[in-house]
């Protein structure tokens, strides 16, 4: 992110927009939340997001205009003419927002948007980014609240030690990870499923069994071994979590 | 969005935040009280030994005109007075309305003063006495005093001065430490507000919003500029109070030509002072991220400052042609202070002003250069401090 905003030289490589290597003109066109949050502190909210939009091209008419809109928008009427570091700091991660968004960006590129939020900013958020979406603004953002981007994102990539280990969207993440079966079969005695080939398992509670079937292990072979032992009530695919497909990826990764 | 325009926003930012801080306008204030009360002193103590007040009794009264001539030969104002009786006056000297009072008669005046009587105020009322007695004698044998008083005041002094008094030496040496003063104060006022201002960029991490849609050199050139504006702004509103203050006390009476000079050349080594120290001060800012850093890596600039200027300051106005002070005055780094006080001491040639103005614009061409090239690079690089090499090295 800082290499594509030209605050870090890349080692290798280019950031292109639409095509064309990002200059300044282009960088001037995007919305960029550090993940080091910084606004001046003694200046105020409406003063440091007019001087902001100024610095990014818009005429003083626009800047007071977009200055007013984001701060009704991001529930910052109060505060607009008090010094940024009298605020708290969730009401600083809503100037910062409103500081990557004050100039209308063509795209949005967010380093941890989410982190220091309390849940109302989160719900404010994650609005927000799914209207600049629908509006046609590309989104990128990092996270470590998965959850959040399980229900945000259309496209994940996830990034182990600098490198794209995963890329696209959950399903398609899902799609290449070991499936996942939770039998319910309350007769059957501890370590019945272990000796089947391929299959591990990884969680057993009140006679729910959770595995992982790997190397295209059969799961017709599992289910016979499950009838074996008696009832089986349930025997179902349990899609992975967005969490537990990082953890794959990043585990897979260090193991390889 | 030119570049220019990029710079106009950051100094414009500078200028609004600066013009704001109470700090600024407060020590503004101060400081121009500071300098109409030196003038207003200097006017006070200067004015002291003024007009003499001299009462005549009526009996003595005749001697008053002649008396205000003499004195004034002699330099010295009088300001004459009519006591109703010897008594009155008596009491006038007592009361110290007045200096002396002239009390008996004109051919054998008598003085009464409190204390005692001044040299100048002396010598005045012995020529007059004895003016009386020389025109006495003439008329005596037979002459005529006034025609005789022609003829002696006809006789006139040849004075052949090798090296003449400047009437205006000392004055020029008041002006001349404080606009030294002047520049001196500014240049450790708005140099160490630039560093201050860079650092507070780097501990807020503000720096990289900023320089995610604006170069850094930009940010630097509307920083040194914006606060050097602010400094040009109140620099000139000292030397106008001081001028004002000057004039209206009667203090300053050099001709207009050499004030405006001189005022002048003031302004133009401000500009050029901040110039080399903001450029300096920014690059010293940007190596370090924590505002308790700052006064170590600003200190040895400060002492760039502070040195040269005490050496002139202590120097310059018992000797004001000092050789070593007017080759220090020649260096980039020490002209700004020294050579604005030589220049309003009138010691200054015009080579030699045309010289360090050059040497200095060429010093400020490279640091322009220099010193961007080490805020551009250790702009952005938080934590430790970074190391001036380090910073000059990478391109």
């Amino acid at each position: 992110m800082r290499i594509a905003l030209g605050v870090v030289e890349a080692d290798a490589g280019e950031v292109r927009w639409d095509g064309r290597p990002v200059d300044l003109e282009a960088r001037r066109r995007i919305g960029y939340m550090p993940e080091e949050r910084g606004l001046y502190p003694r200046m105020t909210v409406a003063d440091q997001l007019t001087y902001l939009a100024r610095l990014h091209g818009l005429d003083a008419a626009r800047a007071r205009r977009s200055v007013d809109t984001w701060i009704e928008r991001l529930g910052l009427g109060e505060r607009r003419d008090e010094e940024v570091l009298k605020l708290s700091l969730g009401n600083q991660q809503r100037v910062q927002l409103a500081a990557a968004l004050v100039h209308d960006p063509d795209v949005l590129v967010l380093d941890e948007p989410f982190s220091g939020l309390d849940p109302v900013a989160v719900d404010v958020m994650s609005d927000v980014l799914r209207e600049k979406c629908a509006e046609g603004v590309p989104v990128v953002f990092s996270s470590h609240q998965l959850d959040l981007v399980e229900r945000l994102c259309d496209r994940v990539g996830i990034i182990r030690a600098g490198r794209m280990v995963a890329v696209g969207t959950v399903e398609e993440l899902r799609a290449h990870a070991a499936p996942r079966i939770e039998i319910h079969a309350p007769a059957a005695p501890p370590g019945w499923a272990e000796a089947l080939p391929g299959v591990a398992v990884l969680e057993r509670r009140d006679g729910r069994t959770l595995v992982e079937l790997r190397d295209g292990a059969d799961d017709q072979r599992l289910l016979e071994a499950a009838l074996a032992t008696g009832p089986v009530h349930e025997f179902a695919r349990r899609p992975p979590s967005l969490a537990e497909l990082f953890r794959h990826a990043v585990s897979e990764e260090g193991a390889a | 969005m030119s570049a220019w325009e990029t710079i106009r926003l950051v100094a414009a930012r500078e200028v609004r935040v600066r013009a704001a801080s109470r700090a600024t306008r407060i020590g503004t204030l101060v400081l121009v009280l500071a300098i109409v009360a030196l003038v207003v002193v200097i006017a006070l103590v200067s004015g002291s030994g003024s007009a003499a007040k001299v009462a005549f009794t009526p009996p003595t009264g005749a001697l008053a005109q002649p008396l205000a001539v003499s004195a004034g030969l002699l330099g010295q104002e009088v300001e004459t007075s009519t006591a109703a009786d010897e008594a009155a006056g008596e009491r006038q000297v007592r009361d110290g309305a007045v200096d002396a009072l002239v009390a008996g008669t004109a051919q054998e005046p008598r003085i009464v003063v409190d204390e005692e009587l001044g040299d100048t105020l002396r010598a005045a009322l012995l020529a007059v006495a004895r003016q009386q007695a020389l025109d006495r004698a003439v008329q005596a044998l037979g002459g005529d005093p006034a025609a005789v008083n022609r003829d002696v005041d006809a006789v006139r002094l040849e004075v052949v001065a090798l090296d003449p008094h400047d009437p205006e030496h000392d004055e020029r040496l008041v002006v001349g430490t404080i606009v030294g003063v002047l520049i001196y104060v500014a240049l450790l006022t708005y140099g160490p507000i630039v560093a201050q201002g860079v650092v507070e960029e780097k501990t807020s991490r503000v720096v990289e919003l900023l320089l995610s849609t604006i170069r850094a050199w930009q940010l630097m050139a509307g920083k040194v500029l914006g606060i050097g504006l602010v400094g040009l702004v109140q620099f000139v509103l000292l030397i106008a109070a001081g001028v004002i203050a000057g004039v209206a006390t009667g203090v300053l009476t050099l001709p207009a030509s050499v004030a405006a000079g001189t005022i002048a050349w003031a302004v133009a080594w401000y500009l050029l002072g901040y110039a080399v120290y903001a450029l300096l001060f920014a690059a010293a800012g940007a190596l370090v991220s924590r505002q308790e850093d700052v006064s170590s890596a600003t200190l040895p600039l400060i002492m760039v400052i502070i040195v040269p200027y005490v050496i002139g300051i202590s120097v310059l106005p018992g000797d004001p042609g000092n050789r070593l002070v007017a080759i220090l005055s020649l260096v980039p780094l020490f002209a700004p202070t020294l050579m604005p006080i030589r220049e309003a001491m009138g010691e200054a040639a015009a080579w030699e002003l045309v010289l360090a103005t050059g040497l200095t614009l060429a010093t400020i061409a490279l640091l322009v250069r220099g010193a961007g090239r080490v805020y551009v690079n250790a702009v952005l690089r938080t934590g430790a401090r970074v190391r001036l090499r380090e910073a000059l090295g990478r391109a």
